[in-house]
């Protein structure tokens, strides 16, 4: 982790200059053309989505749409808007990130700093775990979570997330750890200091920028997920994304695409604030030692 | 060699020796029962005949012989193929050149990478909406260009049967190349300054620069990124059945989708089984080298 | 846990002594979340709560309940089986199979279901002479939605036959509309599938072809026929039409940039909801040559079995389901007709009843069939198999000659 943090030193002329900033731009053109027809979509009233048109501005701009995604439009029987299912997606979210965040760093740490024998295939295991397609795991892993009594559960959620969370969590870390300086981890074992101890004082307090990573990364992946919350969940446990889906999918009645675009920009909101608050850190944690195996 | 420190105490060592491999125990027990484990059950599914709930009762080779008989299959695998050899080519190039450029003492930095990176965080439930519109040559970029004056202006390969899989290489290399050209801009922030300042005096040019000092530094961000893309490119659903929901006709067809609608829509579980099965064979042909290779060479 | 271990647990009979839900309510596994139809459900809360049920909503929605199948694979087999579950056709029967569905005879002797629900639709409700669920509606598949301004202004009557219909959309095209508007979507397709089966063969053959799946009517030269008319339909799509939702093809008839659309009776709602009178600005009118027929599918809640028989709570939803006035209060919102046929239908519009004599007359003269597209004329493996064909056919994949041999195969391969 000695590299410094700053832009290449490669030198470049006033006209490459102007070259790249053109390229630049036209690319954040490309990543926010999706954002702007969502935006300017969920703007409109619907009338003037079905006139046709759905490039353009609103000419009578509103706001009704979000109001109603938020607390009014219909779900399910009830019409009672998004709102409920943010609380359920994050009582499963936080803990379900933390949780695989904590046992990352733990299985991170051992994995380059307590090593033995075949430790590397452990590894090859865990990460191999990561493609394992979900649509196949659904129905034994509904029978477990029965026989655990866990079914429909926010904590049998959780586990669910924390099982295919496992690989990447442990991959960031143990690579972020890889680089960490094993003499400091020695030293301390030979002034006595236990395990966690070590874990504590000296792993954990230059962990940050991995954390980061890790976090956005499963916060990500969790908040999006639809197969098992839907699968897996109960009628009062629904996370936001099953209702966006309700919402967005409904099979015979008038698509009221205003309203399932400022929903689905509703439901993006708290991963969007993770990246915007957290991504600072995101490429300086990525940097400090993630990419570098 | 294995072991890293082994300072010598009494006391407790037995506890000390153990603890390690304690705290990586729930982890190795939970992945073995729920991937491994889970693999196994999937591999005696495809031999039963199985429908809408998982059955006991075997038959051989018959699900594995129907499943090369449709072909939709081939469909499916074909498009894996194309599919996931653009999707990663293209979203590490596109993610190396947007770092590059992006490393270039660019005002806004934090600025510009925020929008690249933000298509992660969307699910593509609706995201894959707007996507079709845009994509849609009667309402989207088609008909936009064409309403500038530029009549004969097309863009219509969602809806054409031999294109469609392109645009959803399109519309998953937007979802991840900004996560890829993150990878990447934290791995060019890591490379030597000294190094380089040495090649310019010599008088390297700058795309020799880059060409023979700095890509090949960046071998482990490619590895990262090559599993995360891999690991997209093979559980990709959501898109595929936001943007074209596998047609047009069968055209977009991808092994994720079959496996979803033969285990679930179809009640052919013994058939979706052994599709899961040829999936996680190819699957494991390809990363146990890779990942093999990878962490060997570290040692 | 051993893996041997975990087989064998996961080996055992799956989850039928599902846990109830608290005492005296009901949980119900639903797609219905758009605002009609929730409106719709409102009806059947209500009239629960009247009674001291309280409701527990369990909505997923997305890709016609298939999402929500797929959910309740995964909640009977962790055995947290809900209590009530919307279902269609051969899904019900599949369940019923596993015996994981609860003994409605009490409440359908009581109610009398034998005589007022016709026998096409107990087919389905039904299984070794019990009774497994209870049917909401019948939602019938083979109309056409015509803008009837351009009609007028074509001078065109309703079509009888099928030449008449290549002649109205030949005329629709030549004045410069999309003559036929529709979504390119494999159960859109089978959709037109279905009424153009009934239009080339009469109900023997769709019977035979599509119910029985005899190998010799599949094959046969008037399945090439519905191929080729199948294609004679598809030149009358505009270029934009893969992918496209149902809806948005009706909002094309709507605002006269189509003449027609073959669409189940849901499209009426998007009519109505664009503020359109039904005979003034849009007609309906079942597809030509398939007059005396009715394809329908139909919505139905079967009840999960609670360990012993039917609950209490349970036998009140299935008995509230059939009562006529949640029958015709629930369908005149969802634009479908009542699944019992000894009710007034004065309460629905002009299409709806029009519907409900077709409905009626179909299920006394045995003319009431399944449809194939909407998963109630052979199994799920069976129903996707054909739209793959169909589908593909439809893109151009194949020529009417291949699809025929295609289609032979692919039911062979999916039974």
């Amino acid at each position: 982790m000695s590299s410094n943090a700053t832009a290449t030193v490669v030198r470049t002329g006033a006209g490459t200059r102007f070259v790249i900033y053109t390229l630049l731009t036209l690319f954040c053109l490309y990543y926010l053309l999706p954002l702007y027809v969502m935006v300017v979509n969920s703007l409109k009233p619907l009338s003037e989505i079905q006139a046709g048109g759905m490039m353009s501005l609103p000419d009578q701009w509103t706001v009704a749409p979000w109001k109603s995604a938020w607390s009014t439009a219909q779900i399910g029987v009830e019409a009672t808007g998004l709102k409920p299912f943010f609380w359920n997606s994050i009582v499963m979210v936080v803990p379900a990130v933390a949780i695989s965040t904590v046992l990352g760093a733990l299985n991170g740490y051992v994995l380059t700093k307590w090593r033995f024998r075949g430790d590397t295939v452990l590894f090859g295991l865990l990460l191999f775990g990561c493609f394992i397609p979900f649509q196949m795991v659904l129905i034994p892993m509904a029978r477990m979570l029965g026989l655990a009594g866990l079914a429909g559960t926010v904590p049998g959620l959780v586990f669910v997330h924390l099982v295919y969370g496992i690989g990447f969590s442990t991959l960031y870390f143990r690579n972020y750890y890889q680089q960490f300086p094993t003499e400091l981890v020695r030293a301390a074992m030979i002034d006595g200091a236990g395990f966690f101890t070590i874990f504590r004082r000296i792993m954990l307090p230059s962990s940050g920028p991995i954390a980061v990573v890790c976090v956005i990364w499963q916060f990500t992946n969790i908040w999006n997920d639809f197969l098992f919350g839907a699968s897996f969940s109960d009628f009062d446990s629904q996370p936001m994304t099953v209702a966006l889906n309700n919402l967005v999918q409904s099979s015979t009645g008038v698509k009221e695409y205003n309203v399932h675009f400022a929903g689905a920009i509703m439901a993006a909101l708290p991963t969007l604030l993770v990246y915007i608050v957290a991504g600072r850190y995101f490429v300086r944690g990525l940097m400090a030692g993630s990419v570098k195996g | 060699m294995t072991q890293v420190a082994k300072p010598r105490r009494g006391g407790s060592d037995w506890l000390r020796e153990a603890l390690p491999k304690i705290v990586l125990s729930p982890s190795l027990a939970m992945v073995l029962i729920f991937v491994y484990g889970f693999i196994i059950f999937t591999f005696y599914l495809s031999f039963t005949d199985s429908r809408i709930l998982p059955s006991y009762d075997l038959v051989g080779w018959e699900n594995y012989s129907k499943l090369f008989r449709i072909r939709a299959w081939d469909t499916a695998v074909t498009n894996l193929l194309i599919f996931g050899s653009l999707y990663i080519v293209i979203c590490c190039a596109l993610g190396l050149t947007l770092a590059i450029l992006l490393d270039q003492k660019i005002r806004a930095e934090g600025f510009i990478r925020t929008i690249y990176l933000y298509p992660m965080a969307l699910s593509f439930i609706v995201t894959g909406t707007a996507w079709k519109w845009f994509l849609d040559p009667g309402i989207g970029l088609q008909a936009v260009v064409r309403s500038w004056g530029w009549e004969s202006f097309t863009f219509d390969w969602i809806k054409d049967g031999d294109m469609a899989i392109y645009t959803i290489v399109i519309a998953a290399v937007w979802q991840t190349s900004g996560f890829v050209m993150a990878m990447f801009l934290a791995g060019l922030r890591g490379i030597d300054n000294e190094v380089l300042k040495a090649a310019q005096i010599d008088g390297a040019s700058n795309m020799a620069l880059y060409r023979r000092i700095v890509i090949p530094q960046l071998r482990p961000a490619f590895m990262s990124a090559f599993v995360v893309l891999a690991h997209m490119a093979i559980k990709s659903y959501d898109l595929v059945i936001a943007l074209t929901g596998g047609g047009p006709g069968t055209a977009t067809e991808l092994p994720a989708t079959f496996m979803y609608s033969y285990t679930f829509t179809r009640n052919q579980m013994g058939i979706g089984a052994a599709s899961a099965t040829i999936m996680l064979m190819a699957i494991a042909a390809i990363m146990v080298p890779y990942i093999y290779s990878e962490l060997r060479e570290k040692k | 846990m051993t893996m041997m271990k975990t087989l064998k647990m996961t080996a055992m009979a799956v989850g039928l002594g599902a846990a109830p839900a608290m005492a005296a309510d009901v949980e119900v596994l639903h797609w219905w979340t758009s605002g009609g139809e929730a409106a719709a459900l409102n009806v059947l809360k209500e009239d629960l709560a009247g009674q001291g049920i309280g409701w527990q909503d369990m909505p997923v929605a997305g890709g016609g309940g298939t999402q929500a199948m797929t959910v309740l694979r995964a909640r009977v087999t962790s055995g947290n089986a809900p209590t009530a579950v919307q279902m269609l056709g051969f899904d019900i029967t599949d369940w019923a199979k596993e015996g994981a569905l609860a003994n409605l005879n009490p409440i359908a002797e009581e109610g009398n279901w034998d005589e007022v629900i016709p026998a096409a639709l107990q087919k389905f409700a039904t299984h070794d002479g019990q009774w497994v669920s209870a049917p909401v509606n019948v939602h019938s598949t083979n109309w056409v939605w015509a803008n009837k301004a351009i009609m007028d202004e074509l001078g065109l009557e309703e079509p009888q036959s099928w030449d008449d219909f290549v002649a109205a959309l030949e005329a629709a095209e030549a004045a410069g509309y999309t003559a036929l508007a529709h979504g390119g979507q494999a159960w859109q397709e089978a959709t037109f599938f279905d009424a153009v089966v009934l239009s080339v063969g009469g109900p023997e053959f769709y019977q035979a072809s599509m119910i029985d799946l005899d190998p010799e009517a599949l094959g046969s030269d008037q399945m090439k026929e519905v191929f080729d008319r199948m294609g004679t339909l598809r030149g009358f799509v505009d270029d934009n039409f893969s992918g496209r939702d149902w809806n948005l093809a009706t909002a094309m008839v709507i605002n006269k940039e189509a003449a027609f659309q073959l669409m189940g009776d849901w499209a009426k709602g998007e009519f109505l909801n664009a503020g359109k009178v039904p005979g003034e600005d849009f007609l309906c009118f079942r597809f030509p040559g398939s007059q005396d027929q009715v394809t329908f599918n139909s919505d139905q809640f079967a009840m999960f079995s609670q360990g012993d028989g039917v609950s209490d709570e349970q036998a009140a939803l299935a008995k509230a389901i059939m009562s006529p006035e949640f029958q015709i209060a629930f369908n005149k919102v969802k634009g479908s007709v009542p699944a019992r046929t000894d009710l007034d239908a004065s309460a629905l519009d002009a299409c709806g009843q029009r519907a409900y004599e077709d409905f009626k007359a179909a299920a006394a003269s045995g003319n009431l069939y399944g449809s194939m597209g909407h998963g109630h004329a052979n199994p799920a493996a069976v129903k996707n198999a054909m739209y793959d064909v169909i589908t593909a056919h439809f893109n151009g994949e194949y020529d009417s000659e291949t699809a025929v041999d295609e289609l032979v195969t692919a039911v062979e391969i999916s039974q």
